[in-house]
């Protein structure tokens, strides 16, 4: 135990004492911030206004079609097409509608517009969307004989509400929130499966390619090395997870204090797009994610988290230990034996997507209690409410499947790795694995 | 003296080849002790069974009187692969540390070790140096240490000298008769045979997986000498023609390479030419280098064509 600890404390050491450790950690979560707030800023702001210039002559759209930002109707009356085309040339108009006299919405004739350049599609969809819906409002205030005021009172729609039996209301902040936390957490410990199951396979690979191997197992068990070098990995993906956490909650504080409108700014960014932001229009986004927190149990999340990371890690990393022992220089050799590894954690992704959606489903529940795929999916189901969506028994119950995968990968790995670590020559084909796990 | 390591009947079976094939054989406390073979002898194997690392197929051994249990045994071993393994990254005090912890020894004597011996081998500026700094001799003498470091009662060295230039090689050598005095025993285990002629008390020859010769550096000598002499003479003899011995070789007029025949003496050589009244100015026996020995065993077991040899 005691030389487990000394090869976890230095494996742990090398790696953090490295310059680029803190500089990854901190910055890496920065660029990725920086990256999506850029695309953002770009889907939103990219769009220069259209300017489309009407001229309506069958006096179809009642003088007024909505304008939507970035798309700009013009009521240009007494302009012909040639003196339209000429506007467009001169770059004062993008684009004309010239809606002639005798045409006749009942018959639904065609609607032309013409442009200087190519529409995108979205643009494309917004046009036609505004001119629809003014076309249809005159259609109804005319045939109807409706007023306006009545056809808005007509057309409004009612909020649905969604309760539990137990009679606690959930709001739809709250089921954007869980999405929205679930999905980022299996995708997170897909990504760490990934990282720090990679950093423990290239680690074993280096000390066999050293051949130092050879030195240390002299000393100590190679269950010993192997169990050392997951636990200094696994401190310090923990580390890491830590200052993320820290770095957060550092930036929720300091962040909304130095720019102050930066609710409402978000709020204008994506104007109703989710349901959850609906719910939120009135107090901002920051505040109906702060809201939705507090409906969700962080403190359970969070738990699980570490849970669910450290089992999947450990089940995982061994496997990955045990890759890095059997193969050579080769990194190729690496690629096809890593590939019955890695499939169960694409498979967990895959599930994970679905149980976000339904996480009550047949294959979410699976996919939350199999071992190898529980850690994603399980940390996907968990945002949903744990004695609500997640009953008591399942998470049990997928908690010990996890451990006892571990036990179990652990002690297949720590053979295959004994036999290994000191093979030097070709790759071994799986039934010399097989063979090395379960020969004494 | 007593025994230090005891094998008896050791096997260990892969599944291409015998790799060790019922060896037997004892080293003494203090001595230090020869393991030589050609590639794919098998040596590496009986290493690594000796160091713990592979268990035994069947067979026993016995480690300072008692049987050899790896977990307890392990920290009074150093074990010097010919691989030399060290972490590149790491620096070199660092790395001498913790290889000594990892041997057992608290950090504070790990501390002192290592300072006694970086200021005994010259190394101590290297300390915060990283290995991947070093030359390919002063990673060896790296090595070296961390092997010794723990002051283990049985110390393996497989190649110890490969790679270092003659000044450093006579430094690890002073340093193992030095250890050999203070009663360690070593395991030196090479195909160098000048070395082993030198430094070595006593050997065995493996070949196959199989032991083919046990014995001190003198026995082995004398088991395989041919019985030839060299002699020179002060002026030419009148005659060489005796019963006693034939000419192998002349190499002047005054001296001989003579072959004693069986059933006759060195003295009866020495008296015939006393006879002649010539003076001899030397006369002395030619034993066989161990280098010769070896490749006269060793060939005649043709090593490499056993090399992917069936088991069934």
């Amino acid at each position: 135990m005691n030389k487990i600890w000394l090869i976890a404390r230095r494996e742990f050491l090398s790696r953090v004492q490295k310059k680029t450790f803190l500089l990854t950690t901190i910055l890496l979560p920065l660029f990725i911030f920086a990256c999506y707030g850029l695309i953002i800023y770009f889907t939103v702001k990219n769009s220069d206004t259209f300017k489309i210039g009407v001229v309506d002559n069958a006096k179809v759209f009642g003088g007024k079609i909505e304008t939507k930002e970035e798309i700009q109707f013009l009521f240009l009356n007494n302009l012909s097409p040639e003196q339209l085309k000429e506007k467009v040339n001169q770059k004062e108009l993008d684009g004309f509608v010239w809606v002639p006299q005798q045409f006749d919405m009942a018959k639904g004739d065609t609607i032309t517009l013409v442009s200087g350049k190519t529409v995108g599609i979205i643009k494309r969809e917004g046009i036609q969307k505004k001119i629809n819906a003014a076309l249809e409002e005159q259609r109804l205030l005319s045939s109807m004989h409706l007023s306006k005021a009545q056809l808005d009172s007509l057309q409004r729609g009612n909020e649905v509400k969604f309760s539990t039996l137990e009679g606690k209301e959930e709001n739809d902040a709250k089921a954007g929130i869980s999405f929205a936390v679930g999905y980022a957490s299996g995708f997170l410990i897909y990504i760490i499966l990934f990282i720090y199951g990679t950093m423990v396979m290239r680690g074993v690979m280096e000390e066999k390619m050293n051949r130092i191997a050879e030195v240390i197992i002299s000393s100590v068990k190679p269950f010993q090395l192997m169990m050392g070098k997951i636990t200094g990995i696994g401190a310090v993906g923990l580390v890491q997870f830590i200052i993320w956490i820290a770095l957060t909650i550092f930036l929720r504080v300091i962040l909304p204090a130095i720019i102050p409108g930066m609710g409402e700014t978000t709020q204008a960014m994506q104007p109703g797009t989710a349901q959850a932001m609906e719910a939120a229009k009135s107090s901002g986004v920051m505040d109906s994610f702060l809201h939705g927190l507090g409906d969700i149990n962080v403190g359970l999340i969070l738990g699980c988290f570490i849970f669910y990371f450290l089992g999947g890690y450990l089940l995982y990393s061994a496997l990955f230990a045990a890759v890095g022992s059997a193969v050579n220089e080769d990194p190729q050799d690496a690629q096809s034996l890593l590939l019955p590894i890695t499939m169960p954690i694409i498979f967990g992704i895959v599930i994970m997507t679905k149980a976000v959606n339904e996480p009550t489903s047949g294959l979410a529940v699976f996919g939350s209690l199999f071992p190898l795929t529980s850690p994603i999916v399980m940390m996907a189901r968990i945002p949903f409410g744990v004695p609500n969506t997640v009953p008591y028994w399942q998470l049990i119950l997928s908690m010990l499947l996890l451990i006892g995968g571990f036990v179990l990968t652990t002690w297949f790995s720590a053979k295959v790795y004994r036999t290994g670590i000191l093979m030097y020559g070709k790759k071994p084909s799986w039934k010399e694995l097989w063979k090395w796990a379960f020969r004494q | 003296m007593a025994a230090i390591l005891e094998l008896n009947h050791l096997k260990k079976y892969y599944s291409t080849q015998k790799a060790v094939d019922d060896i037997s054989f004892s080293i003494e406390e203090g001595s230090i002790f020869g393991l030589l073979g050609p590639n794919g002898a098998g040596k590496t194997t009986l290493l690594r069974m000796i160091t713990g690392i592979f268990y035994p197929d069947s067979g026993s051994i016995n480690f300072d009187g008692k049987a050899f249990i790896p977990a307890e045994d392990i920290i009074k071993i150093g074990y010097m692969p010919e691989e030399r393994g060290l972490y590149k990254k790491m620096k070199i005090g660092e790395q001498a540390l913790y290889l000594a912890q990892l041997k057992g020894l608290s950090r504070q004597d790990a501390l002192t070790k290592v300072r006694f011996w970086f200021k005994k081998l010259e190394m101590e500026s290297w300390w915060n140096k990283k290995v991947e700094d070093l030359s390919k001799g002063m990673s060896q003498k790296l090595q070296f240490v961390t092997t010794v470091l723990h002051e283990p009662k049985l110390i393996i060295l497989d190649e110890p000298f490969s790679g270092l230039d003659p000044v450093n090689a006579n430094l690890i050598k002073d340093e193992i008769y030095g250890l050999a005095q203070r009663g360690c025993t070593i395991i030196f285990s090479t195909h160098r045979m000048e070395q082993v002629e030198e430094i070595c008390n006593h050997i065995v020859l493996v070949s196959m997986g199989k032991k083919i010769l046990d014995g001190t550096v003198a026995e082995v000598k004398q088991k395989f000498k041919e019985n030839e002499f060299k002699i020179k003479l002060s002026s030419p003899p009148q005659a060489i023609a005796n019963e006693a011995f034939q000419i192998l070789h002349q190499e002047s007029n005054r001296s001989y390479v003579v072959k004693i025949n069986e059933g006759y003496s060195s003295n009866q050589v020495l008296q015939y030419f006393i006879s002649q009244n010539t003076g001899i100015e030397y006369f002395s026996e030619i034993l066989p280098t161990l280098n010769e020995i070896f490749i006269q065993l060793v060939d005649g077991t043709k090593s490499v064509s056993r090399a992917f040899q069936k088991l069934d």
